[in-house]
């Protein structure tokens, strides 16, 4: 099908991603108000204009860096599956802690929406979110919305339609760490993209490698290597 | 005013209040920690002790963490205030 899309939804554990996922697809998968809630991956279509949008459930972590089997199973969804577009889910009232997260997913992929959850309670609790100054210092739509209350839909699927057609084009604001690390990925970096092409993000690879990732570069390996022998 | 006491998040008493300083902690476990929210600058409470003292509950970053010993002892930080 030519106009389908994928839209995975990240995120910590508890921010309302299986809430919003059922809202938006009619489906009811069981939620629960405990970490680690969604195993497998729940699957969903939701209809918008002329497009189909196939929406991914991952399972809530609070990091990508496969320390867990949840966060290897969302990692590599995210970096191998390649969704058209990336919905992380924060909460509201959690905002230090989830950054985290969606931090890492900047670093990731580039199509990405950050969409600030719960909204309704930070509301009640007198937090105030200007979405305005975050999409501008990361460089990726920021949305607000309540999932349980079914508020900010329109807005969130009219952005998921304007970032696949590419009326907006993402620019995620990209980690700079300090000079010793950054001279290291200056080094091997154009090596990475030699071998990678443009199947994912060198500097992440490269991020990647400088941590002794051997979890990912086993994943590449089995992913990629086999083309690249076959070449 | 005194000097700043350093002390392990082990060492805390409840009620504390501690800035961390420092992880002596590598590869995976420090991650874990970091991802947690145990970074440097962070401001970590000391929520209650077990009855026989691990692992300790911590409060970070509005979410309450329990610790073992392996690697509360090894995350040092500035004493803020005392608890009660
Ligand atoms: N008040 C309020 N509660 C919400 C909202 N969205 C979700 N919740 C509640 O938050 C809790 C967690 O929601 P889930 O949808 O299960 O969260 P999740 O991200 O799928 O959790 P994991 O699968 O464990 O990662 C549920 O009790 C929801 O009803 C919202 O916008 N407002
Ligand atoms: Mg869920």
């Amino acid at each position: 099908m030519g106009n389908s899309y994928r839209v995975a939804l990240a995120g910590n554990p508890n921010t309302g991603k299986s809430t919003l996922f059922n809202a938006l697809t009619g489906l009811r998968q069981h939620t629960g108000n405990w970490a680690g809630k969604t195993v497998s991956l729940a699957q969903g279509n939701v209809q918008y204009k002329d497009k189909m949008f196939n929406l991914i459930d991952l399972p809530g972590t609070y990091s990508l860096f496969s320390n867990s089997s949840d966060e290897e199973v969302a990692r590599n969804y995210i970096v191998f599956e390649k969704p058209d577009v990336t919905v992380v889910v924060l909460d509201a009232t959690s905002l230090e802690r989830n950054f985290n997260l969606a931090l890492q997913v900047l670093e990731m992929t580039k199509n990405v929406i950050i969409c600030i959850n719960l909204i309704d309670v930070a509301e009640q609790q007198g937090i105030s979110i200007n979405e305005r100054i975050l999409t501008n210092r990361l460089g990726v739509p920021v949305i607000k919305i309540s999932a349980r209350n079914k508020k900010g839909f329109p807005m969130l699927l009219d952005t998921i339609d304007r970032i696949v057609t590419g009326a907006i084009e993402c620019q995620p604001v990209q980690t700079t760490y300090a000079d010793e690390i950054e001279d290291k990925i200056k080094k091997i970096e154009p090596k990475v993209s030699e071998l990678i092409g443009n199947q994912m993000s060198a500097r992440w690879v490269s991020l990647r490698l400088l941590d002794g990732d051997e979890k990912l570069l086993n994943e590449i390996n089995q992913r990629y290597g086999q083309k690249e022998r076959a070449e | 005013m005194s000097e700043p006491k350093t002390v392990k998040l082990v060492d805390g008493e409840k009620g504390n209040l501690i800035q961390i300083t420092s992880l002596n902690l590598d590869g995976v476990m420090r991650r874990r920690l970091l991802d947690l929210g145990f970074v440097t600058g962070a401001i970590v409470e000391v929520i209650r002790k077990s009855p026989l003292g691990d692992p300790i509950a911590y409060r970070v970053s509005q979410t309450t963490i329990a610790l073992r010993k392996e690697e509360s002892s090894r995350i040092e930080g500035v004493l803020m205030t005392d608890g009660e």
